[in-house]
């Protein structure tokens, strides 16, 4: 069993407080990304997790083990670094082995395990190759045959993929997640694109200016974001969100003089006159004849195209609601011109409201 | 066309003054080498001769004189060999490991005044061997270490260590500091990190420093010269002052000794510039 707990974790450079006491409880297997926009403190706490930082204040424990002042060697980590960080001076072979060979294994031991990694990643034909000799996808897979060789307890991602090209990445992301299948060790991964924290987490831990914002599944994060923060970092295209007036109990006075009711479930947690901002998702505007057959209380607009981004299944189109830009989806889509004036239906039971003060949801 | 042909003929107009700078440089750097080597071979009457003789006579005799004993213009060859050896490989093999520390402490960690210390260093390489040959020979003659291998290894290390720090700083400062991470992931200490990871990355910077300690020991004389009087310490370039005497110097005999002199030199710069090359193949981490 492999928990991971982080109790209170603070860390300073100098005066600077970088992360501010989190409290994090990682599951044994449990596939955690963190994720936030670059300074967030996600790196500085996996390098906490890893010992490569010292802890400032507050407890890391690793299988109820406080490894607070253990070194790396000794907390059976391992870690995948950005730039892969192979042993230049070595063959796949002996990168793959180093870490036995460092624990003074038998010779058989250390070739059977090498062998076993770079069966279930694919590096066969390279063991002879030294790191330069190979591409970057490949130096990637080296990387993490060398985290898996040593059958750590947990494994430590630091931005991975981002020094890959688009399509490796995707490829990349499948054989993490694959890996992660086939090995079902607990793995900490950072990394600051939402779409990598989306398609491989079980659970989103949402870093920013060093505290966490929002801990939950993707899809948690993704309809229920408890702040414009998560609802805006969260999705792509990032949720809409127009400012406007809380009018009675159960209508919103939109910037531009629109009306929209009160979503249901902010329905009697709004006061007369509150500021607000007023959030939904480009799929959940969308214009007549191309839009998902759903039950529930809509809201008709015709609004104006501005641009149009088409994708192929689908084509994001611009347009505006009461001066604010706002992106929205057109399903089976046919060409349209910008200019063009389309009937749009806004699903209002998915729409969100956040109050402008604080930036937090408002929701029963 | 013609635009064609004036444009080919520029190129080779460069490309011909290229090769007339490019021999213009490496006869300044050549020639007088090749003075010495020509010279070692030659009578002395050839060599003083006015006009110059341009068809040498080959000759051993300068070889076999310096060979030979004392009375017969022989000079202690084997003992300016060996103290020059003992002197130049201990020294480098200090100033090294000291000089790597000091690199990668440079390279690595964060400390206070660091910025102070690297100019200082540098500051000390500024300022000229001879001027303290003075205070050296007093000190040393005072401690009682003057005239003794000890004393000039004590010297060259001195002198060695701000550049081996300079040299070796940038070297490590290459190397991302991921590769001794990921190595103390991997079960290292710091100090196996070091010498298993880090080491052989930067062998060939340990290597490149390691020469120029090597021959800055090898050839210097002026400190030698003052700090060092009798056989059993006088290194290989002070061993050339006893061709002089007092009215006449045996130019034959001070080249044949200097080619003695180049030629482990040689031997060793040719040796190391493999691992020169070699240990630039960087590649482990993304560039």
């Amino acid at each position: 069993m492999t928990e991971v707990n982080l109790s209170k974790v603070v860390k300073f450079y100098g005066k600077h407080r970088a992360v501010h006491g989190i409290d994090l409880a990682i599951h044994d297997g449990e596939f955690v990304v963190l994720v936030g926009p670059s300074g967030c403190g996600k790196s500085t706490t996996l390098r906490m997790i890893a010992g490569l930082e010292d802890i400032s204040d507050g407890e890391v424990s690793i299988g109820g083990r406080v490894v607070n002042d253990l070194p790396p060697r000794e907390r059976n980590i391992s870690m995948v670094f950005q730039n892969y960080a192979l042993y230049p001076h070595m063959t796949v072979r002996e990168n793959l082995g180093f870490s036995l060979k460092v624990a003074k294994k038998e010779e058989t031991e250390i070739e059977k395990a090498v062998d076993e990694a770079a069966g279930i990643l694919g590096l066969d034909e390279l063991m002879e190759r030294k790191p330069a000799e190979l591409s970057g996808g490949q130096r990637q897979r080296v990387a993490m045959g060398r985290a898996i060789v040593r059958h750590p307890d947990v494994f430590l991602f630091d931005e991975p993929l981002s020094n890959l090209d688009a399509k490796l990445r995707t490829q990349m992301r499948v054989e993490i997640k694959k890996l992660h299948q086939k090995v079902g060790n607990t793995i900490i991964y950072v990394t600051h694109d939402q779409v990598e924290a989306m398609t491989l987490a079980d659970r989103i831990v949402l870093m920013q200016d060093g505290y966490i914002v929002q801990v939950g599944t993707p899809l948690e994060l993704f309809n229920a974001p408890v702040n414009t923060f998560v609802a805006s970092f969260i999705g792509s295209p990032p949720m809409n969100l127009i400012d406007g007036t809380v009018s009675g109990t159960d209508t919103i006075k939109l910037a531009g003089g629109l009306d929209v009711p009160v979503p249901a479930a902010a329905r009697g947690q709004v006061t007369d006159g509150q500021k607000v901002q007023f959030g939904f998702r480009a799929d959940n505007l969308m214009p007549e004849g191309h839009a998902v057959q759903e039950e529930g209380e809509k809201a008709n607009l015709e609004l104006t195209v501005t641009l149009t981004e088409p994708l192929g299944t689908e084509t994001v189109l611009f347009t505006d609601i009461a001066g604010t830009e706002v992106q929205a989806k057109m399903l089976n889509p046919r060409p349209v011109r910008p200019g063009e004036v389309l009937k749009f239906r806004l699903m209002l039971d998915k729409c969100h409201v956040f109050d402008a003060n604080t930036t937090e949801a408002i929701r029963g | 066309m013609d635009r064609n042909q004036t444009h080919r003929n520029r190129k080779r107009a460069l490309k011909t003054l290229h090769f007339i700078a490019l021999f213009a440089t490496m006869s300044v750097i050549c020639i007088p080498g090749l003075w010495i080597v020509l010279n070692s071979f030659r009578p002395t009457v050839e060599i003083m001769a006015k006009p110059p003789i341009w068809t040498p006579t080959f000759t051993l005799d300068h070889y076999r004189a310096m060979f030979s004993g004392a009375g017969e213009g022989g000079v202690p060859v084997f003992s300016y060999f060996r103290n020059s050896l003992i002197v130049s490989v201990v020294s480098t093999a200090i100033a090294i490991l000291i000089g790597m520390s000091g690199g990668y402490a440079f390279a690595r960690y964060r400390f206070k005044g660091k910025a102070g210390y690297f100019v200082g260093l540098m500051l000390f390489r500024a300022v000229p061997g001879v001027a303290l040959s003075l205070p050296l020979f007093i000190v040393f003659a005072k401690v009682g270490i003057i005239d003794t291998h000890f004393g000039l290894i004590l010297v060259y290390v001195a002198l060695n260590v701000p550049f081996t720090i300079w040299l070796t700083d940038g070297f490590f400062r290459q190397i991302p500091k991921e590769l001794h991470e990921a190595a103390e992931i991997d079960g290292c200490t710091r100090w196996q990190a070091f010498w298993k990871v880090e080491f052989p990355v930067a062998r060939s910077g340990v290597a490149s420093a390691a020469i120029f300690a090597f021959l800055t020991s090898w050839n210097e004389f002026a400190l030698a010269s003052q700090l060092t009087r009798s056989v059993g310490s006088k290194t290989m370039p002070v061993g050339l002052l006893d061709f002089t005497a007092e009215f006449t110097i045996n130019w034959g005999g001070m080249c044949a000794l200097a080619v003695l002199m180049i030629v482990p030199a040689l031997i060793l710069t040719f040796i190391v510039q493999k691992h020169l090359i070699a240990g630039l193949t960087f590649g482990g981490v993304k560039g």
